[in-house]
């Protein structure tokens, strides 16, 4: 089996070129940060991951976890694994300066995220929700708050968990009914069932810090009524100590199709004695809370997408060149050929490389929105920062999507080979079928994106986005031979996305319906459009980098036919996406329950 | 206690490797790493450092075009400093060559208790040069040590052999060779990694360290390669199926290998 290998190049590539990389360390925020660190810091993080979790994924996934009533039992080498991490200190890299992080932009991170995930999708998951839970208590612990829990979030010596989901609330947050009544000492009361609370019980960190939304007895219904609590697993001393084990509890575990590593829990809250909360931000402005991560929290999972694809690109491709099928066309050899000579195994490699790499980029832009949106200020600030409320829907959705049909096309490389489970491709997709449904599922992003950020300063930020892609036309036109069809196609898609963002916003205004209806294939339209414009401004900057004599024509002329490819087989589709986007509710209000029955 | 370990910077063995035709070495042209053969040494140094609650560790490279990664890497891991001689009258050089630049070398990064080596490279695998090194320092050469203690200014070193080990004692100063594998070599902290830009590099040119570019490169190379093959092909192995006897086939397997 091939062993992972982070993809160093690339990502400077993307950060450099999509992710603004030069202008961010310019700026006061980040000026402790220079370009030469950060690639020696994506060599050596990605080294760790290699070395240290990439070989524990197969083994985790087979192994899996093990329940018992004193918690739960990570797989062999786990624990270990995990203690190197803490020992490396990656778990600070994004953090802020004040409590032990590195500060590091949140672009640069991104990147090292994508080689944690892509070495074990599983495992990684741990530190992601540390980095949900530190970015919440960064911004609405109280000073006392922050001195107790970030040092130690900030080292990965505890660890987070985000506790929004309960049985009959999952996309509808208002729903949740867990408790909170106030003591007189000021903290409160927590009761209540959360399910599914990823790494909310496990045996790699000495306490776990759990962020658990709940109301308050009097609270309004909806989400209005939400309040944010820290309730850890071990009550912290006044010096920093772990006190008593607070009432809460693993009761069970789920079993799952994929990421069999990491545990997804039923924790039950305060069935004695009620467990012991303390109020993050204001009564009732729990949502709020939440909304203040959610940013980064959703590009995370959207990174989930490029990062197994690629994972399962680099098995696919190596196999592609040893498995012998068939004979070459247009050969004069007898001999079998490696797959990777047919058409169709190029056109899926293809499809595969131009994919992960649209999706990097993607994700490289809309971090570095956000950090340029925390580093800049006023005016400037703010357009970034409605930048990146307008992409991270699309970061999240658009990814995972196309994270599942790139882990798919993983499988279809290797033939039978890549259902059985030794290939360890089949693994990579059972782990990436999550990430449209956690963290908003697809179809929640879909109309987050179609009904909040679409309207944002009266569709003025979507339009001056679509502008930005038109405004590249005169530079792919200069960049001449090789170039053509990246103009012809990106023009035409473009075109397409235009129209169909004014139909929306027009006929959502007058029936919301209608533009929702269509809403899931709108982001999917934003996606495939954006991911070509991504591509083809890195092929002007290789193009760029060849002109100036770099030596590295190989690596530097495949992102030009990477993009290519992706401009001639991707992008056409844009234009019959955006008909889908724009067919309305018609028949999908026409047939009810019954009628749609099969039997 | 002040450890000098030797440090070389390889290409990566994950991207495939050539071979010049017309020199019939190895193409090091592009960006080199640390020898993970030579991580074994830093580690086992930071680690004597540690225990005698003072000192550092030095790092001495010789490499192509002023070439520092690998040194980053080892300097992270919590090296003070190094010493790079880097020189095109360098390119060519045999065992001996290297062995001279980098005994200079070592006497440039000033007074040393302990020279560590790894026992070979990854990419040259000659397995000389630590021996070479004690000899122009006129110093004791202990090989493959897989635990090495200090008491005062006696070595004590669990040398590896085919059987076990022996133990061997020297006094101080020595050069020894680290068997790879000994030690588990600590992965850069993210401090570290920050930590290591500042450290000083003290990059030298053979005229630096006085040394006649006849003496060394491919001017003064005694040893050449004369010849480069294919590695032939590896054979397809025996699939034996297991119907409760297989045992028996795996002890005369091994008993025709002579291994028991
Ligand atoms: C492995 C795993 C790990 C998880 N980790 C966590 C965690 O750490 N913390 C946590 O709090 N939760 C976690 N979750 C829960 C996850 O976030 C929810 O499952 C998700 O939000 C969807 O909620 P649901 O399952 O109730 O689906 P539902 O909300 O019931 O949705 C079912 C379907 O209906 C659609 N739908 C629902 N409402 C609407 C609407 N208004 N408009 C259009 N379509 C709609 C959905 O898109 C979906 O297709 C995890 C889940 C899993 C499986």
């Amino acid at each position: 089996m091939t062993d992972y290998r982070a993809p160093i190049k690339d990502a400077m590539f993307a950060l450099r070129h999509i992710g603004q990389l030069d202008d961010l360390l310019a700026t006061e925020l980040y000026s402790h940060v220079d370009a030469e660190t950060v690639a020696t810091v994506l060599e050596e993080q990605g080294r760790f991951m290699q070395e240290v979790f990439a070989p524990l994924n197969a083994s985790g996934d087979r192994e899996g976890l093990k329940w018992s009533p004193e918690g739960v039992k990570t797989p062999e080498g786990f624990p270990a694994a995990y203690q190197k991490f803490v020992d490396a200190g990656w778990q600070g890299l994004g953090a802020h300066t004040d409590f032990g992080g590195a500060g590091f932009p949140e672009a640069v991170a991104a990147m090292a995220n994508e080689f944690d995930i892509a070495a074990n999708g599983a495992l990684s998951m741990c530190p992601g929700l540390t980095t949900g839970a530190i970015e919440c208590l960064q911004a609405w612990g109280t000073e006392e708050q922050k001195e107790v829990y970030l040092p130690k979030l900030v080292t990965g010596e505890w660890t987070g968990t985000m506790n929004l989901t309960e049985p009959q609330a999952g996309s509808d947050v208002g729903l949740s009914t867990t408790k909170a009544v106030k003591q007189d000492d000021g903290t409160y009361l927590v009761t209540g069932t959360k399910i599914f609370i990823s790494f909310g019980d496990h045996d790699m960190a000495e306490n776990i810090i759990h962020l658990v939304l709940a109301r308050l007895p009097e609270a309004p219904a909806g989400t209005k009524g939400i309040s944010l609590f820290i309730v850890p697993k071990f009550l912290v001393n006044d010096d920093g100590s772990l006190g008593a084990r607070n009432n809460v509890k693993c009761v069970s575990i789920e079993h799952k199709m994929g990421i069999h590593a990491s545990p997804t829990c039923v924790l039950s809250y305060g069935d004695e004695t009620g467990a012991i909360g303390y109020l993050v931000g204001e009564e009732n402005q729990g949502m709020r809370a939440m909304f203040t991560m959610m940013n980064s929290a959703r590009i995370l999972v959207g990174i989930q997408g490029v990062a197994l694809g690629d994972a399962a690109y680099q098995k696919a491709l190596a196999y592609s060149q040893e498995r012998l099928q068939g004979r070459k066309i247009g050969g004069d050899s007898k001999e079998p050929a490696p797959i990777i000579e047919h058409p169709d195994v190029r056109r899926m490699l293809l499809f595969m490389k131009s994919n992960i790499e649209a999706m990097r980029a993607l994700i490289a832009y809309n971090a570095s929105a956000l950090d340029l949106e925390r580093a800049l200020e006023g005016d400037e600030a703010q357009r970034w920062g409605e930048i990146a409320e307008l992409l991270t829907p699309v970061t999240k959705a658009w990814c995972t999507d196309v994270g599942v049909e790139v882990t798919s096309t993983a499988v279809q490389i290797f033939g039978g080979m890549g259902y059985i489970e030794e290939s360890g491709v089949a693994q990579h997709f059972r782990d990436m079928r999550i990430a449209p449904i956690y963290e908003g599922t697809n179809g929640i992003q879909a109309m987050d994106l179609v009904g909040r950020k679409l309207g944002i300063r009266m569709g003025a930020v979507v339009g001056d986005f679509i502008a930005g892609i038109r405004s590249l036309d005169s530079d792919l036109a200069a960049a001449g031979d090789g170039f053509e069809s990246i103009r012809a196609n990106l023009a035409d898609a473009v075109s397409s996305l235009d129209e169909t963002t004014q139909w929306v916003m027009t006929n959502g205004l007058a029936d919301p319906l209608q533009a929702l209806a269509g809403a899931t294939n709108y982001l999917r339209l934003f996606g495939t459009v954006t991911g070509g414009w991504l591509l083809a401004r890195q092929a002007l900057a290789a193009k760029g980098e060849i002109d100036a004599g770099s030596d590295d024509v190989a690596y530097l002329g495949a992102k030009i036919t990477t993009a290519r490819f992706y401009a001639e087989q991707c992008l056409p589709l844009a234009h019959g996406i955006a008909q889908t986007a724009r067919a309305g509710a018609g028949a999908l209000y026409e047939v009810d329950a019954t009628t749609l029955e099969s039997v | 206690m002040n450890v000098v370990v030797c440090v070389k910077q390889i290409p990566d063995p994950a991207d495939p490797g050539a071979l010049d035709p017309n020199t019939k070495t190895l193409k090091r042209d592009g960006k080199l790493i640390l020898d993970e053969s030579d991580s074994y040494g830093v580690e086992m140094a930071l680690q004597l450092v540690d225990a005698a609650g003072s000192g550092e560790v030095t790092l001495v490279s010789m490499a192509p075009n002023g070439e520092v990664s690998g040194l980053r890497t080892a300097l992270a891991m919590g090296a003070a400093k190094a010493v790079l001689v880097s020189d095109d009258a360098l390119a060519g050089s045999d065992a001996l060559g290297t062995s001279k630049v980098l005994a200079k070398a070592i006497a440039r990064a000033g007074e040393a208790d302990l020279i560590l080596t790894a026992t070979e490279s990854s990419d040259g695998y000659t397995g000389t040069v630590p021996e070479q090194i004690a000899e122009l320092l006129q110093l004791p050469s202990v090989t493959f040590a897989k635990e090495i203690a200090v008491d005062g200014s006696t070595l004590k070193v669990q040398r590896q052999t085919e059987a076990g080990y022996d133990e061997v004692e020297c006094p101080l100063p020595a050069v020894v060779s680290v068997t790879a594998g000994v030690v588990e070599p600590r992965y850069p902290s993210f401090k570290g990694i920050m930590a290591a830009k500042s450290k000083p590099v003290d990059q030298v040119t053979i005229a630096d360290l006085g040394i006649d570019a006849a003496s060394v490169g491919w001017a003064g190379a005694g040893q050449e390669i004369v010849e480069i093959a294919q590695a032939e092909a590896r054979e397809a192995g025996t699939i034996i199926e297991d119907d409760g006897e297989a045992f028996a086939q795996v002890v005369k397997f091994l008993d025709d290998l002579k291994v028991v």
